[in-house]
């Protein structure tokens, strides 16, 4: 089974919630457990967060595309953003580490992302942008299931 | 929304939204730190009774409100948290800071 689906968006906080709502209802065809909803939905809500609040700085203009792709059981999800990119990559993704602790940022993105998605890959490239490429076997944890 | 905001002694109390992201976030922040400086409570307690939803902007709810607050031996608490939520609070250490309760 294949099945791929993109969408842009304007790069602004009201359409957090949809994003992660519309990455949750693609891989539905999976039929993914709620915990595998609720680990999708946190990562996706993390990675179009960051582009919007660290890509674009949190100025309207910018866009977010994300591009979702399933392969037999396995999940793909692509966030992209043409903003700001990062520099020191290693250095981003430790736990606590964050460049915005005045907005009450945490560090807790990257972290999140790796702990509720089974690979995560980042791309960047400073002033030209950041693609997140994260992927989730789903329906793989029979010994959850054999508990019922 | 005011109304998700209670002062009882000195505890603020914060009813947490059903989805708590970056949309929300500062709406939060911003009103629990003007009761914070004008009631000047000591300790906050965040309610998770109604959260379906919470990434990494709630953890830096908490942390902030943490930051304002225990330099003057203020506590921060945390109920109603399914297990989601408590599993989002170890992840990144929140549990040392904050009591957990039924
Ligand atoms: N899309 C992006 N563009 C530019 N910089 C980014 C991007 N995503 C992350 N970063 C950088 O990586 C850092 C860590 O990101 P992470 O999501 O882990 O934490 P945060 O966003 O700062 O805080 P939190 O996610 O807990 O609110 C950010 O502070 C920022 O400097
Ligand atoms: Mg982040």
């Amino acid at each position: 089974m294949k099945n791929e689906m993109k969408m842009e968006f304007d790069a602004i906080s009201a359409n957090e919630a949809f994003a992660r709502v519309a990455v949750a209802a693609f891989v539905s065809e999976l039929d993914p457990t709620l915990e595998e909803v609720s680990d999708i939905k946190t990562a996706v809500s993390e990675a179009v967060t960051n582009a919007i609040i660290h890509g674009y700085d949190g100025i309207e203009g910018g866009k977010v595309n994300i591009r979702c792709l399933i392969e037999q059981d396995v999940l793909h999800v692509e966030v992209m953003d043409k903003g700001n990119g990062i520099e020191d990559i290693e250095k981003a993704m430790e736990p606590l580490f964050t460049t915005k602790p005045e907005l009450n940022r945490s560090g807790m993105g990257f972290p999140f992302m790796e702990a509720f998605m089974d690979d995560l890959e980042v791309l960047s490239v400073a002033g030209e942008g950041t693609t997140v490429i994260m992927k989730k076997k789903i329906g793989c944890i029979p010994w959850i299931e054999d508990e019922e | 929304m005011m109304e998700n905001f209670k002062v009882i002694d000195n505890y603020l109390m914060v009813r947490m939204p059903e989805e708590i992201d970056h949309h929300k976030s500062s709406y939060i922040s911003e009103n629990a730190d003007k009761f914070i400086v004008q009631e000047k409570v000591d300790h906050v307690v965040f309610d998770f009774e109604d959260t379906k939803f919470m990434d990494s902007s709630g953890i830096g709810i908490i942390l902030g409100r943490y930051k304002k607050i225990s330099c003057f031996g203020g506590k921060v608490f945390a109920i109603n948290a399914d297990n989601r939520i408590r599993h989002l609070l170890m992840i990144s250490g929140l549990h040392k800071i904050v009591e957990i309760m039924e």
